[in-house]
């Protein structure tokens, strides 16, 4: 019940875009234009009129989203068809230009075209792999909970640290300013948290605790230190530390989920970005292209 | 010795008083709060107050039109001291005795008053909990709390383990230390968030809780920081907590136990049952006259006409009903039209079901009904419509068409009812029914039938009767002959479970068949030591046959998805109806040998049963329709919230995020459109109805009281107020005007808030807006009758 994007109404617009890249085909092959094949014969001209057609249709899909309540179809189904007939228009294009290309705006035009449609690959792609992904990732949490989780742990965290000592505190502190998640797209494509050197330094301080009683083990581990620390209940310094370990593994292991969160979603629009900017220059070059042509008739 | 005692000061009790102090009738009106107009004081600040029904005229010495909340009291406040109105605060009335010259009203603890006649209008809302101990009215102690953001930096006890006091708990520790007194092991009665909320809250140590404690003493301190001390008993002993403030969250007594010690009978032990008065606001005790929401008049206006109405008919004067004109307006077309007292008495006489009623309550009735004279041959609603209003037939026929093809029909004649099986199943009309000639009709909605079988036991058990024997004819009767049915019908009993009740279990002797008339079930097996459900069965349907038609035993497991109501028909009976009719055997038995193959087929796919289930327990099993989202295509663009902010005064009313997901099948925040709507059960202006395809929607008439939000168990119903008018998208794409596609935010100032929810696009030509705008197909909308083939191409 739940049909994805390809295969809407049984690939109602692959089928579509197959017959139109055929028929253009045969038209192509069949046609005997004088001299070279080009854009200026009346199969040219035919070509390069359905294919300024569809990129203006294609482009009306951004306008389409928007329109939600006086909208015919659904999305899906625009979007289906956005997808198949958006690349057939690489052959289109190709056989309206009769394979020839030059340092000239009509070869910048379809140089721009192609990439938006490489782009729209890469979009679904993206929307077909990735909602998965992120489902797993999430593990039936909201982003926003996981957030405030993490908070939380981090206030508890500082709240144990002061308990400690400076150097303690000052790590998990710096933790925390070093936490980022989300900001600018680079950095949501990168989100990162700083909680592994926290935890080193954690680990530093359970070790000189474990030197000053003289039972030093050299290349421990986390889980060694913290079976150790368990063996010293008696020791409220370690018992502390032994909770911030858990509080720092805990934190991030969220925030590494969250991370992946914010990236994943990224990853799902940051091609909407060179997609959609790069088409309405497509827009800009379609047009330069379509009036030279007109100019210099 | 007053002529009138009027308890309760709401806008019915006031209106009362009013009137007979605007009459100098010695009078005395008791409140128990210590301002007047409880309920409406406790609305919240800048409420706007609605004075629906629009159509209703006005009729008390007191003003009221639509207003701010502030403005309506403090008219009232003058109004009273104008004309003299002699009040008593906080004069709280424990007990009203019936005496020789006329009533004793206790009032506090010793005080007493005597009255010749007295007006009960203490409303619905009940008298709030106190502590129940020394100290309880302390000043640090309080029984609401209006902002949590008020208070900073104390030291605050919570009594209390419901919703309110889990809130309160929750807020106030944000800025406070809270300690939380709960006389339980757990919080049972708590919303699942809240639990989650508290739990988590106690676990990380935000919050303390004494479990298992009740207070004993309070006491007042008057060295150290703390204004007060609570001692309380813990299941350790003894202990003491200093504290600036003690917030109980008790709950209310509800009316019903007061009102039945003043000798006041209710029909039934339904919570929503209401007292009978008589067309003179009378009770069954002679002087004893209800007003107000406690008579079952929920809005203001009705309250303070009937405050005005009932000191005339004390006085022994009679005053035209203010809802005569509106009664007239209706009954003016009929044919023969000469009074509206001889119309009443002309329906009365008409339709049975309408005999035993009281003449207050026929009217009120009328006015929620509509009359209806259709031309002969217009369908009056049409099979698989989701309309659920009950139709009598008042002159002329109708006729009842079960199938499409017209070719089984049933003639009703005058004095009989339809549109019973919708208004109780909660689902699609069963029957399409057409107009005969010269048809005369009374259209009422649901809910003043609802409440009409909930206060007079005569009308439920007609209703019941008709259904029983309707269900069962439209399951055997093309078969069977009618004194076959007859005798089925005879032995043939109501039974109700609650969710998770069992019906039967695998293995049983089957003893009996159940038709399923209200809610749904599950069936299922024991399989591997794990109970899978095999299917789905919503009400219309039977159970139980196979054992009946078969070799005895049960072959599953019958469970009640949500509350459940059945036909219960006995073994012997059945047994003996298959055998009169062969023909009948051998369909059931083909519809058996069908089922048994496709719970062989779920079986083969038994995680199917868990998708199922996981739908089940997110309350699939009683809606009628449910916006499902596959996580496995979502790709979070939101455009689903933004279609619908757009196409609905900009707010979405579903949110995609919260709720939970199983298998990647994600139940987003939004309306079920359940069966029977929770939302609709306490809606003062019955603002929330049905429409033919099911949609459940808010009316414009929505006074904005809350109720629905609180009703709803899944949390879809937000009050908003109407955001400001925005520029066009094209606007918005080339200038940036105004906020973008999907954002509207509030007029902040606004107080005028409305309780806003999904309505399914009613108005929207295509459909769903939310559906339509997911680009990927993430999102679809499902009935149950598709959970199982859904669930079987889910399963993980
Ligand atoms: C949040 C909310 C919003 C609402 N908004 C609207 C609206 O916009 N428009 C509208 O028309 N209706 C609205 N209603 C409904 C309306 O408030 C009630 O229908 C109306 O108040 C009922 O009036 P009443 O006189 O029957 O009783 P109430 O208004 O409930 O008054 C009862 C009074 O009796 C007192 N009392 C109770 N017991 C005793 C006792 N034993 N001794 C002495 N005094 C006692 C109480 O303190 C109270 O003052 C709303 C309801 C709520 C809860
Ligand atoms: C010249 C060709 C194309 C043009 C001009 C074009 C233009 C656009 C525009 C304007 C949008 C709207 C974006 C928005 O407003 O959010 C869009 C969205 C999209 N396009 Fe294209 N497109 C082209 C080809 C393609 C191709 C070939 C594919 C895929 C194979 C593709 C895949 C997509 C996808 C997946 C979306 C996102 C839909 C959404 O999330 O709502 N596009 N495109
Ligand atoms: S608002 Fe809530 S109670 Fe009402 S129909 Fe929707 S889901 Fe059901
Ligand atoms: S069906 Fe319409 S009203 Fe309901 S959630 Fe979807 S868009 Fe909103
Ligand atoms: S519109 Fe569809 S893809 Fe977008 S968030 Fe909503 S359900 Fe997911």
């Amino acid at each position: 019940m739940h049909d994805s994007i390809l295969n809407f109404r049984s690939y109602r617009y692959l089928w579509v875009s197959i017959l139109l890249c055929a028929g253009s085909l045969t038209a192509y092959l069949w046609h005997d234009p004088i001299g070279v094949p080009n854009g200026g014969s009346w199969l040219g001209y035919t070509l390069g009129t359905i294919g300024a057609v569809l990129i203006v249709w294609l482009l009306w899909f951004g306008i389409r989203k928007r329109r939600y309540g006086r909208a015919i179809g659904t999305a899906r189904g625009w979007l289906s068809a956005h997808v198949y007939l958006g690349t057939s228009l690489i052959l289109i294009s190709l056989l309206h230009s009769g394979f020839q290309v030059g340092w000239n705006i009509h070869t910048l035009a379809l140089v721009l075209m192609l990439l938006v449609i490489f782009s729209g690959f890469f979009g679904v792609y993206a929307y077909l792999r990735y909602p998965a992904l992120m489902t797993r990732n999430r593990a039936s949490a909201t982003r926003e909970a996981m957030v405030a989780e993490i908070r939380e742990l981090d206030a508890q965290a500082l709240q144990l640290a002061d308990k400690v000592d400076k150097s303690v505190h000052d790590a998990i502190l710096r933790s925390i300013q070093n936490t980022r998640l989300g900001g600018g797209l680079w950095a949501q494509l990168t989100a990162k948290d700083d909680s592994g050197q926290a935890l080193t330094r954690l680990k530093e301080a359970v070790t000189q605790a474990a030197t000053a009683d003289k039972q030093h083990r050299s290349g421990q581990t986390m889980v060694v230190m913290v079976d150790f620390l368990a063996n010293q209940a008696n020791d409220v310094q370690s018992d502390t530390l032994r909770r911030l370990i858990d509080l720092v593994s805990r934190k991030r292991a969220l925030a590494s989920r969250v991370a992946r969160d914010i990236q994943l979603q990224a990853l799902m629009e940051i091609w909407l970005y060179i997609h959609v900017p790069l088409s309405l220059a497509l827009l800009g070059a379609l047009t330069a292209h379509i009036l030279s042509v007109f100019f210099y008739w | 010795m007053f002529e009138i005692a009027i308890v309760g000061s709401g806008p019915g009790g006031i209106s009362a008083a009013a009137r007979a102090a605007e009459l100098k009738v010695p009078h005395i009106l008791l409140e128990g709060a210590l301002h007047l107009s409880n309920t409406i004081y406790r609305y919240q600040k800048g409420k706007h107050v609605m004075a629906e029904p629009e159509a209703l005229p006005l009729r008390s010495p007191l003003k009221f039109q639509a207003g701010s909340r502030e403005s309506i009291l403090e008219s009232w406040d003058q109004d009273v001291a104008k004309l003299g109105v002699n009040v008593r605060h906080g004069a709280e009335v424990t007990a009203i005795k019936k005496t020789d010259a006329g009533f004793e009203l206790s009032i506090g603890r010793n005080d007493k008053i005597q009255a010749r006649n007295v007006i009960l209008g203490i409303g619905l809302q009940g008298n709030i909990r106190k502590l129940g101990v020394a100290g309880e009215d302390a000043p640090f102690v309080q029984y609401t709390l209006d902002d949590p953001d008020e208070y900073e930096g104390e030291t605050i006890i919570v009594v209390g383990a419901g919703d309110a006091a889990i809130e309160n708990a929750v807020a106030l520790a944000k800025q406070n230390q809270v300690v939380v007194v709960n006389r339980r092991e757990e919080f049972a009665r708590a919303k699942e968030g809240n639990l989650r909320a508290i739990q988590k809250a106690i676990e990380d140590g935000v919050i303390e809780c004494f479990f298992g404690s009740a207070p004993e003493r309070i006491d007042k301190l008057t060295v150290g920081k703390k204004p007060g001390r609570m001692i309380l008993n813990t299941p350790k002993g003894r202990a003491q907590v200093l504290c600036d403030r003690i917030i109980a969250r008790l709950g209310a007594n509800p009316p019903r136990t007061f009102v039945e010690a003043c000798g006041v009978k209710f029909p039934n032990d339904d919570p929503a049952a209401v007292p009978a008065i008589s067309e003179k606001y009378e009770s069954n005790v002679p002087g004893l006259y209800i007003v107000g929401a406690l008579g079952g008049y929920p809005l203001i206006k009705q309250a303070m006409n009937q405050g005005y109405e009932v000191v005339e008919y004390i006085l022994g004067r009679s005053v035209e009903p203010a809802d005569e004109p509106l009664l007239r307006a209706k009954f003016e077309s009929m044919p023969g039209f000469k009074s509206v007292n001889a119309t009443l008495q002309k329906i009365q006489n008409a339709v049975p079901l309408l005999a035993t009623i009281t003449p207050l309550q026929l009217r009120e009735f009328m006015i929620d009904s509509t009359l209806l004279a259709p031309k002969s041959g217009e369908a009056i609603f049409k099979r698989n419509d989701y309309t659920n209003s009950f139709y009598c037939l008042v002159d002329g026929h109708v006729e009842v068409l079960m199938d499409d093809s017209g070719d089984k029909r049933v003639v009703l004649n005058p004095g009989e009812f339809f549109g019973e099986m919708s208004l109780i199943s909660g689902r699609r009309r069963t029957a399409t029914v057409v107009a005969g000639k010269s048809c005369v009709l009374i259209e009422t909605p649901r809910r003043s039938m609802k409440r009409l079988i909930n206060s007079v036991d005569a009308v439920k058990k007609m209703i019941d009767q008709v259904f029983v024997e309707r269900a069962i004819r439209a399951r055997f009767g093309e078969e069977a002959t009618a004194v076959q049915i007859r005798d089925v019908v005879k032995g043939a009993t109501l039974q109700r479970f609650k969710a998770g009740d069992v019906l039967f279990r695998e293995g049983e002797d089957g003893d009996c068949l159940h038709l399923v008339r209200v809610g749904s079930l599950t069936i299922s097996r024991q399989i591997a030591g794990r109970e899978i459900v095999l299917s789905y069965v919503p009400a219309g349907n039977y159970v139980g046959e196979m054992a009946l038609l078969g070799g005895g035993k049960r072959s599953a497991t019958a469970k009640a998805a949500i509350a459940t109501e059945t036909i219960r028909v006995e073994r012997d009976a059945f047994r003996k109806l298959l055998a009169q009719n062969p023909m009948l055997r051998m369909k059931l038995a083909n519809e058996v040998k069908q089922r048994t193959a496709e719970n062989i087929t779920t079986q083969a796919g038994a995680s199917s049963g868990d998708v199922i289930s996981f739908l089940i327990g997110q309350g699939v099993g009683e809606a009628t329709d449910v916006l499902l989202i596959d996580e496995s295509l979502c790709v979070r663009c939101d455009n689903c919230e933004k279609a619908c902010a757009e196409t609905h005064g900009g707010t979405s009313r579903l949110d995609r995020e919260a709720g939970p997901t199983f298998a990647n099948v994600h139940v987003p925040t939004s309306c079920r459109h359940c069966e029977h709507p929770h939302c609709m059960k306490d809606c003062p202006p019955d603002a929330i109805h049905r429409a033919p395809n099911g949609e459940v929607f808010i009316a414009d008439n929505c006074i904005g009281c809350g109720n629905c939000e609180r009703n709803c168990p899944y949390g879809v119903i937000h009050m908003a107020a109407k955001p400001k008018k925005k520029p066009g998208l094209l606007q918005w794409l080339l200038f940036g005007a105004g906020p973008g596609p999907g954002e509207s935010p509030y007029d902040p100032d606004s107080h005028e808030k409305k309780a806003v929810k999904c309505d399914m696009c009613k108005d929207i030509k295509g459909g769903a807006a939310c559906v339509r705008a997911c680009p990927t197909g993430a999102a679809i909308r499902i009935s149950p009758e598709q959970l199982p083939e859904y669930a079987y191409a889910r399963a993980p």
